[in-house]
């Protein structure tokens, strides 16, 4: 085994009773008071993750802007040029066959771009993006902490007031005695909330002073969050085999690229205008037992697909799931059933996101 | 009471055993939202997965710790499945087995040896 990375805040998180558990090459941790009364706090108050274990880029431009957003807009199906200066945006980097390398959020800070990718991807997005913009690629080691839940922008009004203005993918700076503050308004639980990327000595202090008006999340309580929100993990909802448009994220794939100069511009644009042969879905088991990851999907007696990621929503106070299903299976109310331990139990294909989103638009 | 390795507890009632898991066990797994009992008079050998356990994180099975026909099982864990994080050691015991010898549970771990086993 390789030897385990340390968050800047590991002590901290020891010291409020954190079981830490390794993850992405992190030790990370995974719970503090319990996955569910943490789930619960988020969406009812404020909950603060440490997720710093998260890859943060900086793209900074070699001649000016508007090149830089040309040169990453060939990488992404997405639109980079429009984006105002101080705004967020989901993006993803597909390859040539056009599965996802990661998702990220990138970010328009004026004079450069802000990336936040995956853990588990960070080295392979560097390499690959280093491989297309070279030098303009410079990592930076940050602590980031998410703050989330309805009660997220009071916890940080008094530290930084002006988050108060700020809308759902707003992007600012506030220098503060933790040090620069890079702050957008946004996060992976479907509540409102902020993601805050501070120096790494700066964020003991930082992390103290939100906690005094917010309870500490750990992953798992990450998960099942973004389980209810519909959100996806990569390397189990997408990964470099699944489209966009199978992924059921063609949202994030502005009109303005829906005519290619991306990779993968084959497969994605034919899966635009014919749809894809399997689509992630919704999934509803019925009755109480949880559909983990892996369990196959039946339309009578044939395979249709397979979870990709399930458990129970604590808000939702039922088992809740995603997966991929052949596109004749993919309509919403559609009657599955799914092999738990040996037998087919019933599973309707259902909406995302299973709990209502609350962003600040 | 006894206590096995795998976190059980072992209750002498009469001539059942009844068995749980412990506390341990039960702040391990986190919040327990999904229990699957065995059907009443099954006969089940040593090491036999009998219940399922889900919790948010994750499924894992309660093994029969020792041979016996299981003669009752916690019907009221299935509607609140909670009751194991609750009360692990009181409302939330699993099934009754009806074994041949009672002196098959000399050989677990008494309170004081599954105190240090848990450290």
């Amino acid at each position: 085994m390789t030897d385990l990375r340390r968050l800047p805040l590991h002590d901290l998180h020891v010291e409020l009773g954190a079981r830490m558990v390794p993850f992405a090459g992190w030790e990370m941790p995974v719970q503090y008071a319990g996955v569910m009364p943490e789930h619960l706090a988020v969406r009812s108050g404020a909950g603060l993750f440490d997720v710093s274990h998260m890859g943060q880029v900086i793209l900074h431009p070699r001649r000016d802007m508007a090149q830089l957003a040309a040169d990453l807009a060939a990488l992404m199906p997405v639109e980079v040029a429009a984006l105002p200066e101080g705004r967020q945006r989901y993006g993803l980097l597909t390859n040539v066959d056009g599965g996802i390398i990661d998702d990220l959020m990138f970010a328009n800070r004026g004079d450069h771009f802000l990336l936040v990718v995956n853990a588990a991807r960070a080295d392979v997005d560097i390499a690959h993006l280093r491989e297309h913009l070279g030098d303009q690629v410079q990592p930076v080691s940050r602590a980031l902490l998410a703050l989330q839940g309805p009660m997220a922008e009071d916890a940080l009004a008094p530290l930084v007031p002006a988050v108060r203005g700020m809308r759902f993918m707003d992007v600012m700076t506030a220098d503060t005695l933790f040090g620069p503050l890079w702050i957008s308004r946004s996060g992976y639980t479907g509540e409102d909330g902020f993601e805050i990327s501070v120096p790494a000595p700066g964020a003991e202090g930082l992390a103290r002073a939100l906690l005094r008006n917010a309870q500490p999340i750990g992953l798992g309580a990450r998960d099942s969050l973004r389980l209810e929100a519909g959100l996806c993990l990569y390397g189990h909802d997408i990964d470099e085999t699944t489209s966009p448009v199978e992924a059921g994220l063609t949202w994030a794939i502005q009109k303005s690229r829906r005519t290619g100069g991306f990779p993968g511009e084959e497969r994605i644009l034919a899966e635009l205008s014919e749809g894809a042969g399997r689509r992630r879905v919704g999934l509803r088991p019925e009755g109480r037992a949880p559909m983990r990851e892996g369990t196959k999907l039946f339309a009578g007696d044939r395979q249709v697909g397979i979870v990709t990621s399930g458990g129970f929503g604590p808000s939702v106070g039922a088992p809740i799931a995603m997966g991929y299903v052949e596109a004749d299976a993919a309509a919403i109310d559609t009657q599955l059933s799914g092999e738990v331990r040996g037998k087919l139990l019933p599973v309707t294909v259902s909406a995302l996101p299973f709990h209502q989103t609350t962003y600040k638009r | 009471m006894k206590y096995t390795e795998d976190h059980e507890w072992l209750r002498i009632e009469g001539d059942l055993v009844v068995v749980g898991i412990t506390e341990h066990a039960a702040t391990q797994l986190g919040d327990v939202v999904f229990v699957e009992l065995p059907e009443v008079e099954t006969m089940v050998a040593t090491g036999d997965e009998v219940v399922v356990i889900e919790s948010v994180k994750a499924a894992s099975d309660i093994l029969a710790p020792i041979d016996g026909e299981i003669v009752a099982v916690n019907t009221k864990l299935v509607d609140n499945p909670g009751l194991v994080n609750e009360d692990p050691l009181g409302r939330a015991w699993f099934f009754k087995l009806k074994v041949d010898d009672l002196s098959v549970l000399d050989e677990f771990m008494d309170e004081d040896e599954y105190a240090d086993l848990i450290g």
